[in-house]
């Protein structure tokens, strides 16, 4: 609703009427309304909109022309059965005699609800996929950001599309180096990168060497299934041989299972065997996936 | 949607129910106050006053009269609607529980809990047009299922009653003799207790929700399971829309463990599943508790729940709803 004041030219600015004044003069205003033009109500149009302009002289003898818009909006299509209508005069009884407490208490929601779609465990609502994005920006952008891994082509492929991917020697993330050659692969990089002193050539390594083998035969599993605990994963590995320690990581919030897990093998013959055979397992309707775990970037 | 909120129960909710026309909504909470509320706006009507107890299950009469409800203390009352007048009282030696109208209104069927050696039980009464003719005889009495009946209806033309509760047992007895006609099988049936049953809006099937985590459709005559909806959550409440090839489904965790985790955990939404393909459509959340009870309106455009932390959630639905593509 829009209201326009239409004031004579003699009027003088700081006369200005305000809002709280309209609101006392909308009594008054009767004693005046015969002076005033009559009221014209435009035609309602197709998007439901229409116009009510009335005029008013005010008490000071100044004309107020009002222009309201109104858009009429069907909301909701009901039938209602006559006995629904008559239903709704009925008077309020019990508690609710009470009105003011029966305003109180039903309250529109503040937050719009909306009907979830159920997506696939570990989706992202709107999964992008990067690699197509930053191919994009690759091409646009001066091909810096493409480099391929495998033949060090830069801005034409991703490693992983390389068309030389068969013959290069297979990718050193997986295996399991020993801790010796360590830190010559580390000094390799370091070229270009810093490294800390405790990772360079001839640092004394013994209290990390500890922590290594720790790590030595560790398994990761992942797409497991949100019942599996770690008994279950006991069980499934210690048929390869003896298993150390069994791991599943839980959502601390929920306490529900995140869907990996790591399992520790004394023997690394005993890992190397299980990962043969139960990556790709399917195991409580998924499929297992199960690798050496990663060592840990730090 | 934006749903309504109506805080009219101070305690969790227990049951809703539509009229026949879907204008009123009828909700029993733990508090002992059954409240009528408009299924539009969301404007409290009236109260019940009277029971002494947690109400449990309440029904109204076709043509929205009068209104049972069964309560835990002991007693089933019948209500003036218009007014919240009590017309008459049911009283027992256990709480009632459920309570159903069939068909033509005349009768009633009341479940009543096992209360120290007495075992849980079906009363049939009937019930008059006059209320100053109502008497507290019961026609029927029928003994059998072991722990609490939660809920008990009445079968196709008042032939059969269908009754389920804590014995993880879908039962159809004959109401004129008493005598036990169909049972479930163990194999295809619940493994825990039913929570919910609620029949289909011509009560050719009905879905009971259980806590074993699953809600399963059933044939009314022939006691044949149609299907099964698995969640991950014990199922509170079922309904059935009257509109669309939808159910829905409310639970959450036990209301026990709700404040020893996080809100994420509890899993309370109202999921809707599609009722023939039995899979998911979509959730609805905002209920910071268990979902108890869970009602359609008859005109299958809006639902509302009742939820353990006291409120009622009102939903009209958007008309994106009703192009929902599975």
């Amino acid at each position: 609703m829009t209201i326009t004041m239409e004031r004579p030219a003699s009027a003088n600015q700081s006369n200005k009427p305000r809002w709280g004044d309209l609101e006392d003069d909308d009594d008054r205003g009767e004693d005046y309304g015969y002076f005033a033009p009559p009221e014209v109500v435009t035609e309602t149009d197709e998007h439901g909109v229409k116009k009510v302009i009335s005029y008013k002289i005010k008490d000071d003898g100044r004309k107020a022309k009002i222009t309201t818009t109104i858009r009429i909006r069907k909301l909701a299509k009901t039938r209602l059965s006559k006995r629904a209508i008559e239903r709704r005069s009925w008077p309020k009884f019990g508690d609710a005699v009470n009105t003011d407490d029966g305003a109180r208490l039903t309250i529109p929601s503040t937050e719009e609800i909306i009907i979830e779609r159920p997506r696939a465990p570990g989706s992202k609502a709107d999964e992008k996929n990067p690699g197509d994005a930053l191919g994009q920006l690759g091409v646009k952008g001066g091909a810096v950001l493409m480099v391929c891994r495998t033949c060090g082509k830069k801005g034409d492929h991703w490693t992983s599309k390389c068309p030389y991917k068969d013959l290069a020697p297979p990718p050193e993330g997986f295996v399991d180096k020993p801790t010796s050659e360590a830190p010559s692969a580390s000094s390799g990089a370091a070229k270009a990168t810093y490294v800390p002193p405790s990772q360079r050539q001839g640092a004394d390594r013994s209290g990390q060497e500890m922590r290594r083998r720790n790590d030595e035969n560790s398994v990761r599993v992942t797409n497991l299934s949100e019942d599996t605990r770690e008994p279950d994963l006991q069980d499934l590995f210690s048929t390869f041989g003896p298993v150390s320690r069994v791991y599943i990581a839980y959502d601390q919030k929920t306490g529900m299972s995140r869907g990996f897990g790591f399992v520790n093998f004394v023997h690394k013959s005993d890992a190397e065997k299980a990962i043969a055979k139960l990556n790709g397992y399917g195991y409580d309707n998924l499929i297992l996936r199960v690798e050496w775990a990663a060592p840990r970037t730090n | 949607m934006r749903p309504i909120l109506m805080k009219g129960h101070e305690r969790p909710l227990t049951f809703l129910k539509y009229n026949r026309e879907g204008d009123l909504l009828f909700s029993c909470a733990k508090d002992h106050t059954p409240t009528v509320w408009f299924a539009d706006n969301g404007e409290r009507l009236g109260t019940y006053k009277g029971h002494n107890g947690a109400v449990w299950c309440c029904d109204v009469s076709r043509d929205s009269t009068r209104l049972i409800t069964g309560s835990a203390d002991q007693s089933a009352k019948l209500w003036n609607v218009q007014t919240g007048t009590l017309l008459f009282t049911f009283n027992f030696d256990s709480p009632a529980r459920a309570v159903d109208f069939g068909v033509g209104d005349d009768l009633a069927v009341i479940t009543t809990d096992p209360f120290i050696e007495l075992p849980s039980a079906i009363h049939l009464k009937r019930i008059s047009k006059d209320p100053s003719e109502q008497t507290a005889k019961s026609l029927r009495e029928i003994r059998g299922p072991v722990g609490r009946i939660n809920r008990a209806v009445w079968g196709p033309l008042n032939k059969t009653i269908i009754s389920a509760g804590e014995d993880a047992v879908v039962r159809i007895w004959d109401s004129e003799t008493g005598k036990l006609i169909k049972e479930s099988e163990k194999e295809s049936g619940h493994v825990k207790a039913i929570t919910s049953l609620s029949k289909s809006a011509d009560g050719s099937h009905f879905l009971t929700g259980s806590v074993d985590n699953s809600a399963k459709l059933w044939d009314t005559r022939t006691l044949t399971l149609i299907k099964t909806y698995v969640t991950e959550r014990p199922v509170n409440a079922v309904a059935i829309s009257p509109l669309l090839d939808h159910v829905v489904i409310g639970g959450g965790q036990h209301a026990v463990d709700v404040t020893t985790t996080d809100r994420r955990a509890g899993k309370f939404e109202a999921k809707f599943f599609h009722k023939i393909l039995e899979e998911e459509i979509g959730g609805v959340k905002g209920h910071f508790g268990p979902i108890n009870a869970l009602a359609f309106n008859p005109d299958g455009r809006s639902f509302s729940s009742g939820g353990e932390d006291g409120y009622i959630r009102l939903h009209h639905f958007d008309p994106d709803y009703f192009h929902i593509k599975v």
